[in-house]
């Protein structure tokens, strides 16, 4: 019983969007695309550019990652095992930039 | 807004109840966050670092690559469409949206052809300073990344007109979307940090 209630945590899953939803997301990417491509010529801002396209380019990921890959409706155990991957992935970038002291 | 499910992978009897070869494609996954995660590094610490041009700033071009960046997310909507096809039964707009998947996905690979052609024109190869070295790798890797999807997807395209597409084995396609769309985020990442902040001046 224990054993099924378990299992049913761990493969607990919803359904996948609609089309139209999808069509929505893609929207969004466009979107998204376009204006970081514009705010690039937009001389003002450059001191700002590091954070703005970080922060566009993590919005891009969040869209594809928990809709197009469904990680938002699948079981957690997905999710979790991509996360970690993702954030040893950053841990990696970051002690290896720190170590050549690309950033302080 | 929700139409297709999931639901037959909630009962499978293996250890998990889940099946495996989605558990395993999501392991490959979290791996490739490494692969890639190392590549960009490595491309951070080399971009600014070659005593020989061209520099980043000189050389990468951002309209170009804009329009190869649409493309690859827009083949990213056609394989959702495709699998959203396979899962209510509907095998030609399944094989529509496959084929259409793998067609952006070749024409992305056209784009990244012309890229490179035209900084080996300009004097940029793997060989002429570290920038070129590490920007090849990385963008090179990726690429590769997208020929194998691009065979994986023709692969269920052929497949589909002598065994058919039904919903019962949508996890077929469902695995090659995961893998295609992980192609397409990793792009999400090398576009920004290579084009977008990789041609800023050093100094900012």
């Amino acid at each position: 019983m224990a054993e099924h209630e378990q299992h049913g945590a761990q493969t607990h899953e919803q359904e996948h969007p609609s089309p139209a939803k999808y069509i929505l997301i893609a929207t969004y990417l466009t979107l998204i695309t376009i204006f970081e491509v514009a705010i690039y010529y937009v001389e003002v801002l450059r001191p700002a550019f590091l954070w703005i396209f970080l922060a566009l380019s993590a919005l891009k990921f969040y869209y594809v990652a928990m809709f197009y890959m469904h990680l938002k409706f699948d079981a957690q155990i997905f999710k979790s095992l991509f996360i970690f991957g993702l954030v040893l992935a950053t841990f990696i970038m970051f002690a290896l930039l720190l170590l050549f002291a690309i950033i302080i | 807004m929700t139409t297709n499910t999931t639901a037959h992978e909630s009962h499978l009897a293996t250890t998990t109840g889940l099946d495996h070869r989605k558990l395993l494609m999501w392991l490959f996954l979290a791996s490739e966050c490494l692969f890639f995660g190392s590549l960009i590094a490595t491309f951070l610490l080399y971009k600014d670092a070659s005593v020989v041009g061209p520099q980043p700033h000189e050389i990468l071009n951002i309209p170009v690559t804009s329009t190869s960046t649409f493309v690859l997310l827009t083949s990213s909507l056609a394989m959702v469409l495709a699998l959203a096809a396979v899962q209510r039964s509907d095998v030609v707009a399944a094989r529509f949206w496959i084929f259409a998947t793998a067609f952006l996905g070749a024409t992305f690979l056209g784009f990244q052809v012309y890229e490179f052609y035209e900084f080996v024109i300009h004097g940029l190869t793997p060989k002429t300073n570290v920038f070129g070295a590490s920007f090849f790798t990385l963008t090179g890797f990726h690429g590769a990344h997208v020929t194998v999807g691009v065979i994986w997807l023709m692969s269920l395209f052929f497949y589909s007109f002598r065994h058919g597409l039904p919903a019962e084995k949508s996890l077929d396609v469902e695995l090659a979307g995961l893998y295609w769309h992980f192609v397409d985020i990793v792009w999400v990442v090398i576009f920004t940090v290579v084009y977008l902040i990789g041609t800023l001046p050093p100094e900012v």
